[in-house]
This record gives structure tokens, C-alpha cells and sequence, in this order.
């Protein structure tokens, strides 16, 4: 696959959030305010890329009864660099991460990147995978960011866009916003978007769900 | 069975990919450290500025920090002391030392902080209108572990300039709320004393209905936070008690600490 495929396909045909449905924990929990918003993007890029590159690395070493252990050490290791960078560079916004950073560990997008592409590809192209997808995944954040943060507080990074009606203003403000079911909402109608935009992304129904018992369906 | 499966080389790649792993964390520890604490210690001082509503994001906190006196009390007898240095005191740590602190009853414990220390380092400052404004440092257990912060009451001993916390584990979003600007500001202007003397304040199931006498003796409970709610009552009743500041908030009200 060619470097920009890699890059950017996860955006908007194969993003990890849209169609992979991964990931929306985070995406729920850390949108409220667009600066930790980017500050998550950019932790979870970083290690999801790294990880990628170090698991695609020791991929033809990784015995592979243990390998999802290998994984998750390196994974682990990663977030913990994160994480100690953060609260070295940044304490105020690791603070308000607070949990959010050590649960990158069990990001679905990480791990399954790690285990559905890295084990497979060469490090470079597993590295592009990695950022690719970080990308997709901040593609999503940052749109949930932006809405929650423009609407639900009347701000952008903290500036203030909307004068609040309780400060003086004339806007107010959507508290549904500031809550993470918000986020469920907004995810929801993107991934209609999406999927209305290109149709090629709509599930088939796996199955059919039949009548409670047969006697119905005959009745029907 | 290929090789890379067999039982040397699985043991061999666990080990291997265990040592470099630990070295690449411990190191980023080890050097991030310093860092880390610094940031820790300016966090310390600007919770200490902000409880006092001295905060100014114009200047850095080092240099308001300046302005402040840090004094050591003596929480049995209530009075400034001198026996021990503030430079370098760890209140927290001092807490945990069987040879600083006293182990509490457990009936008396109603904040759950197990042993208070001999020695508490108390902030006085002055606000550019030349009010006075004492910063009481307070602890006590919420639902997942204990909350550290700060309490600052005007030289009255008995008006509340602001509450905050600079560590706690409490549920983001819910218990975690004790951080909102919103909530803390509830706390400025409540009166933590009846005037005969005994503790009047108090954190409430609900909002606080303004137009009833005595709302300045209360303040909203966080929702969906009834635990963490409890915890910062029951510190608070504690920490203002015969245990805590009790003493030395008499002394101050006579103004013989």
C-alpha cells in the first residue's frame, strides 16, 4: 500500500471511529474542551504510531502464544512514557486527562492496529498505519471537540466565541453538551453523514430476527 | 512447531522484551522527575493563591507566592510555633510518622485521616485592600481515596474566601466536580460559625434555598456525588473541630495565636 493510502484512508473510508466503531470511550469522556481534546489526539497518535512500529519490529520474534502479551507491554510501556511526559510538560492538562491517558492502554484502535496490521507489515508502513489512524481517530475528536466546546460552553480553546447569557451575553448554552452522552448523539449523526456520503460503508444485516415462534409467522 | 514457538524462545523474548521495556519506563521516570515535582510544587502554591482568591494569571505564581507568610502551628495548644522550620516541612508526610503525629480515636475520626500531625503549616496573606486571609491546609477520605486541599477564611476566622483541592481521586465528571469553579465559588462568603462558637457549616443534599435564613451556613451538595459530598462535609466539620483547627481558630478569634 502507498504511504498516502496509509495515511489517509483511515480518515474518512476506514476511520477507526466511523467504521470500526473503536475507541468511543475516549471520544466520549475527553471532548468536553477542545484543548485537552488535542492534547488527547496527539498522545494517542504518538503511541498508537510507536507501537505499531515496535510491535511490526519484533514481529517475526513474537512467539505467538504470547504475542498479544508482547503487544500490550510495548503498549503499556508507551503510555507510561506518555503519561510521565505529560505530567512533566504539560501537569495542567495531564491533570485534567487525568485517568484518560493510562486507559490509551486499552484503546481498542491501539491494540487493534497493533494486532490486525503491525503484525503483519514491515515497521515503516506500520508506523504510516499508526499515524493514519491516530489521524482518524483526531479527525473525529476534534469535530466532537469543537461542537461540545463552541456550543456547550460558548468557547474555542477558551476563548470566548458565544457571550454567554449567564456572563452577560446573549447565548445559552446547551448543557447536554458538556456531558458525554452528547458525544454519543453527535457520533451518531456523523456516522450518518458519512455513510450517506458514501453508501459503500452501510452494513448488511448479518442476520435476519425471526418471530418469537413459528405459530406467529404462520398466523402472519 | 517452528522455532520462534518453542519454550526457550518464548522465555527468551519475554525476558528480553521485559528488560527493555523497564529500562525505557524507569529511565523516562528517573529523568521527567525533577520536572515533575517542580510542576507538583507550583501546582501546591497556586491551589494555596487561588483558595485565597489572590491568583492573578498576569504575574507568576513564584512571585505572588512571595507575599505570603508561611507559619507553623501547634495543633494541640492552637499557637504559632517556632520549634519546627516551615522550610522543607511536609505536612502530609509528617501526618504519617508516628514520631510527628498522634493517632486519632476512631470515633473521633470523622474525616477517616487516621493521625494528625503535631505541627500544621498554616499561609497568611494579605489581599491588595489589606484584608487578611489565612490558608488552613485540610484532608479527609471521599469515596476513592482522600482529598487534599486547601481552606482560606478572612482574618474573622469565620468568612470563608475559598475552598480547593489540589489532589483527589474522586470520579471525573461526578465526584470529580469539586474542582468546577462554579461549585468552589458557592463556598466564598459562607460563615463557618454560630455566633456562640460551635460549627455551624454544613454541605447539603440539593441547592440551597438563598432566602431562607441560615443559607450562609450552607452549601450544594455535588450530584451524583453523595459519598464525595459527605467526605468534604465530614472534613471540614474535622478539620474546623477540636482536633483539627479548633484551638488555634480561637486563639486567632482572640487574637493571641
Amino acid at each position: 500500500m502507498k504511504a498516502k493510502e496509509l495515511l489517509f484512508k483511515p480518515i474518512l473510508d476506514d476511520n477507526p471511529i466511523g467504521l470500526q466503531i473503536l475507541g468511543i470511550c475516549s471520544a466520549l469522556a475527553v471532548t468536553s474542551s477542545l484543548n485537552v481534546t488535542l492534547v488527547m489526539c496527539i498522545a494517542l497518535t504518538t503511541v498508537t504510531a510507536f507501537s505499531n512500529f515496535f510491535v511490526s519490529l519484533v514481529r517475526n520474534h513474537a512467539p505467538g502464544s504470547i504475542r498479544i502479551i508482547v503487544q500490550m507491554t510495548i503498549i503499556a510501556s508507551l503510555v507510561i512514557v506518555v503519561d510521565q511526559v505529560l505530567k512533566a510538560v504539560a501537569y495542567d492538562l495531564s491533570k485534567q486527562l487525568s485517568v484518560f491517558v493510562g486507559l490509551i492502554i486499552t484503546n481498542c484502535i491501539v491494540m487493534g492496529r497493533a494486532e490486525a496490521f503491525a503484525m503483519k507489515n514491515p515497521p515503516i508502513p506500520s508506523f504510516l498505519d499508526g499515524i493514519g489512524n491516530g489521524l482518524g481517530y483526531s479527525f473525529f475528536l476534534i469535530i466532537l471537540g469543537v461542537i461540545r466546546e463552541l456550543f456547550g460552553s460558548g468557547k474555542l480553546l477558551g476563548f470566548e466565541i458565544l457571550p454567554l447569557a449567564t456572563e452577560g451575553g446573549w447565548y445559552i448554552s446547551n448543557g447536554l453538551l458538556l456531558l458525554p452522552p452528547s458525544a454519543f448523539f453527535l457520533i451518531g449523526l456523523i456516522i450518518w453523514g458519512i455513510r450517506a456520503f458514501k453508501p459503500a460503508q452501510v452494513e448488511h444485516d448479518e442476520f435476519k430476527i425471526a418471530h418469537n415462534s413459528t405459530k406467529t409467522a404462520e398466523v402472519l | 512447531m517452528s522455532s520462534r514457538d518453542s519454550i526457550a524462545k518464548t522465555l527468551t523474548v519475554a525476558t528480553l522484551l521485559c528488560v527493555v521495556c523497564s529500562v525505557i519506563v524507569s529511565t523516562a521516570a528517573v529523568l521527567l522527575k525533577p520536572a515533575q515535582i517542580a510542576n507538583k510544587e507550583l501546582d501546591f502554591k497556586r491551589n494555596i493563591l487561588s483558595a485565597a482568591g489572590l491568583l492573578d494569571p498576569a504575574s507568576t505564581v513564584e512571585k505572588q507566592f512571595e507575599n505570603i507568610v508561611v507559619k507553623m502551628v501547634d495543633l494541640e495548644t492552637g499557637k504559632f510555633s517556632t520549634a519546627v522550620s516551615p522550610d522543607g516541612y511536609d505536612q502530609t508526610k509528617a501526618a504519617k510518622e508516628p514520631s510527628t503525629s498522634e493517632a486519632l480515636p476512631k470515633a473521633d475520626d470523622i474525616a477517616k485521616v487516621r493521625r494528625v500531625e503535631d505541627y500544621a503549616k498554616v499561609y497568611i496573606a494579605q489581599t491588595d485592600s489589606g484584608k487578611k486571609v489565612v490558608v488552613l491546609p485540610v484532608r479527609g477520605y471521599g469515596l476513592w481515596g482522600t482529598l487534599y486541599g486547601f481552606l482560606a477564611v478572612e482574618g474573622d476566622m469565620n468568612t470563608v474566601v475559598g475552598l480547593g483541592f489540589y489532589d483527589h481521586k474522586e470520579t471525573p465528571g461526578l465526584g470529580g466536580e469539586v474542582d468546577n469553579p462554579r461549585w468552589k465559588a458557592l463556598w466564598e462568603g459562607k460563615k463557618l460559625f454560630n455566633p456562640d462558637g460551635s460549627i455551624a457549616i454544613s454541605v447539603i443534599k440539593g441547592s440551597v434555598d438563598t432566602s431562607v435564613k441560615g443559607s450562609e451556613y450552607k452549601v450544594d451538595g455535588l450530584s451524583g456525588a453523595t459519598l464525595t459530598t459527605k467526605g468534604v462535609h465530614n472534613l471540614i466539620q474535622f478539620w474546623l473541630g477540636e482536633d483539627g483547627y479548633g484551638p488555634f481558630i480561637a486563639n486567632m478569634k482572640k487574637g493571641k495565636a
